[in-house]
């Protein structure tokens, strides 16, 4: 070929901005679809890293026990319900604080009850739990004291409040050291949690924690909820594991009959979830970039038949099949590397906006959808333009040039 | 230069044939000056196409400056198109969007040419012309006789060995069209072959050798006069 391609590029960048209006409706379709792909998956990515921070935040160290067994032993639903055939009790607990592998424990009760003070009342989620939740939840406290250091069986009469529970039942008075009824009981209140800490499925604003053989008292209940184990480190982990499931073996003669998720577990079941969301989310979104990729080819094929006279008179200045082939080509991929490069900046302003509207979701496309969105757009362009470009390396010139 | 020996071209229209050329042997040295006349039909377009390698005889050997062009790739020929041969339409067939100058520069970047050189080769090539207060000037802003001088600017920008005309003074009035024939017959007198296809008989006779044609067969070769 003689043809040198910075002339053809020029030639084709002079034909597509000799018909703006055509041109401009592909670049805005080609735009669209890969700023479709690049604003979806960076939501996907988003939503991925927003629940890995989560739950990085809430310790990638602890271990949920839960009774009854799960069938496959790792994250399900049903074992997140925690339906009981052998009950967890305290001293369960307090068997699984004896391991070097383990740093911290709390056993866990919740439940729903009524809370009232002065004669204003209100439904709250209860939690009965130990002094060392708090540092297992990585909770921060506003006021006063957590739960007291104390043996876990004592059913001490006092109460942690949420911020919004402060202000609703106690309003501009004094919390600390007042007598919260919940239920029949009384407590004392000796904390207030505060309002900043957040975590999956807890409303911190909105709960009472009570010591955990309080909780039992008031729910009339001799069993837990669950245990949380927080193990030493990430690599005391798996021996952690071990160690409660073979604790608690033992302890409930012999019988299998718990099931521990780790944090680890859970997380990557959602970051595996979450991950493929993206890429399915990217795959629908690519999907315009097909009907980008076809319009091309209409528009092409239009162009082609427009410009019979023009590709018939190339034919006549010397111009080989190859090299009107190689023209058709450089249009079409002009016309595609410009839409998609448009859509990558439009894409990056949606995940700027959505960044300022959204400020938890990190939306921020990954690159490989960055790069793949790019590819397809000129790959499809590319591709779907090989019909009419060959269309044009075959026309008569004879029949081109005669036609008026 | 031109050696074409029993050229037929059959065109399939339906279940019929149309001889459009019918055993046409013609010789034609470099440098002459001729013009095809004939009536519609008779087969004078196809003839020159065959002669641009725009068009392939159905049979026949065509040989260009002694080397047999008949069976060339697509390659190849348009390679010899672009070249030896410069086309000039009645349509003009100029690209609306580009300027003169750069209608004029097509050759030259098919040939691929480097810029520079380009430049200079299309600027003599419209001052050769009397155009180049024109040169950026779109067709639509010029005259249809400036039109066609641009297009014969394009077909000589190449330097080729032969013009092909197809009535080009048929879109012209009598006085652009008298202009555009003196210019092609300035090309001739410096040495290009000039082979022009007209309707018109005070054209058509302006030619050293008249060819005319009938019924797709050569009817008669009048050779001899001398340009008026
Ligand atoms: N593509 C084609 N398909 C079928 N027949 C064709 C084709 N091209 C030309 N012909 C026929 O071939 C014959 C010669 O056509 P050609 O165009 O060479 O005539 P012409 O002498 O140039 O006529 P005009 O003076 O009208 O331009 C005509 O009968 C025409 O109908
Ligand atoms: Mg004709």
């Amino acid at each position: 070929m003689r043809l040198h391609s910075r002339d053809a590029a020029v030639f084709a960048w002079g034909a597509l901005r000799g018909y703006p209006a055509r041109t401009g409706l592909m670049l805005l379709a080609m735009a669209i679809g890969v700023a479709a792909v690049v604003v979806l998956t960076a939501l996907g990515e988003g939503a991925r890293r927003y629940v890995v921070g989560e739950f990085s935040a809430l310790g990638t160290n602890l271990l949920i026990v839960i009774p009854g067994r799960s069938e496959t032993g790792g994250f399900s639903p049903s074992t997140l319900m925690g339906e009981t055939p052998r009950d967890l009790t305290i001293a369960d607990a307090e068997a699984l604080t004896r391991s070097v592998n383990v740093r911290r424990v709390a056993p866990l009760n919740v439940g729903q009850s009524e809370v009232s003070w002065g004669g204003r009342s209100r439904e709250v989620v209860i939690i009965g739990a130990t002094h060392e939740y708090l540092a297992i939840r990585k909770w921060k406290l506003g006021q006063g004291q957590f739960l007291p250091v104390a043996k876990w069986d004592r059913a001490i009469p006092v109460a942690v409040i949420g911020g919004r529970i402060r202000r609703e039942i106690f309003g501009p008075h004094r919390a600390l050291g007042e007598w919260l009824r919940i239920g029949d009981r009384r407590y004392r209140v000796v904390g207030i949690l505060a309002s900043k800490g957040r975590s999956i499925g807890v409303d911190v604003e909105d709960l009472v924690i009570i010591p955990v053989a309080s909780a039992q008292q008031l729910f009339n209940t001799p069993s837990l909820f669950r245990i949380l184990v927080e193990a030493r480190s990430r690599e005391a982990i798996a021996p952690a594991k071990r160690f409660v499931i073979e604790t608690l073996q033992r302890r409930h003669q012999g019988v299998k009959d718990v099931t521990v998720i780790t944090q680890d577990a859970v997380l990557a079941t959602f970051d595996k979830i979450l991950g493929a969301l993206t890429y399915a989310v990217g795959g629908i979104a690519a999907i315009s970039l097909a009907v980008a990729g076809i319009l091309i080819m209409n528009v092409m094929l239009v162009a082609v038949s427009q410009r019979t006279a023009e590709i018939g008179l190339l034919k006549a200045l010397g111009a080989s099949r190859q090299e009107i082939t190689v023209l058709i080509l450089t249009e079409a991929g002009l016309l595609s590397a410009t839409g998609a490069l448009g859509g990558l900046l439009l894409g990056l302003l949606g995940n700027g906006l959505i960044r300022r509207v959204l400020p938890v979701l990190p939306a921020q496309t990954p690159l490989w959808a960055l790069l793949s969105a790019i590819g397809v757009a000129v790959l499809t362009g590319l591709l779907f333009s090989i019909l009419p470009a060959r269309r044009a390396a075959r026309l008569d010139p004879v029949l081109a040039l005669s036609r008026r | 230069m031109i050696d074409l020996e029993h050229i037929h071209r059959d065109f399939q229209v339906g279940d019929q044939f149309v001889h459009a050329l019918d055993d046409v042997t013609l010789h034609i040295d470099a440098g002459d000056y001729v013009s095809i006349m004939g009536p519609s039909g008779s087969g004078k377009s196809t003839l020159l196409n065959i002669i641009g390698l725009l068009d392939r005889p159905t049979g026949g050997t065509y040989r260009l400056n002694g080397r047999d062009v008949t069976d060339l790739s697509d390659a190849e020929q348009a390679h010899v198109r672009n070249r030896e041969i410069g086309f000039v339409f009645q349509a003009f067939h100029l690209v609306p969007r580009l300027t003169a100058f750069e209608n004029v520069e097509l050759p030259l970047i098919l040939a691929g040419m480097e810029p520079a050189e380009r430049q200079e080769r299309v600027r003599e090539a419209l001052e050769a012309m009397g155009l180049t207060a024109r040169a950026r000037h779109k067709p639509d802003q010029l005259s249809g006789g400036q039109r066609q001088r641009v297009a014969i600017a394009r077909a000589t920008v190449t330097r080729p060995n032969v013009i092909l005309a197809d009535e080009p003074t048929g879109n012209l009035d009598h006085t652009s069209g008298g202009e555009v024939v003196r210019t092609l017959e300035a090309l001739n007198a410096q040495g290009i072959a000039l082979i022009v296809v007209t309707h018109d008989p005070l054209v058509g006779e302006r030619a050293r050798r008249q060819l005319h044609m009938l019924d797709g067969r050569l009817h008669r070769d009048v050779s001899g006069h001398a340009p008026a």
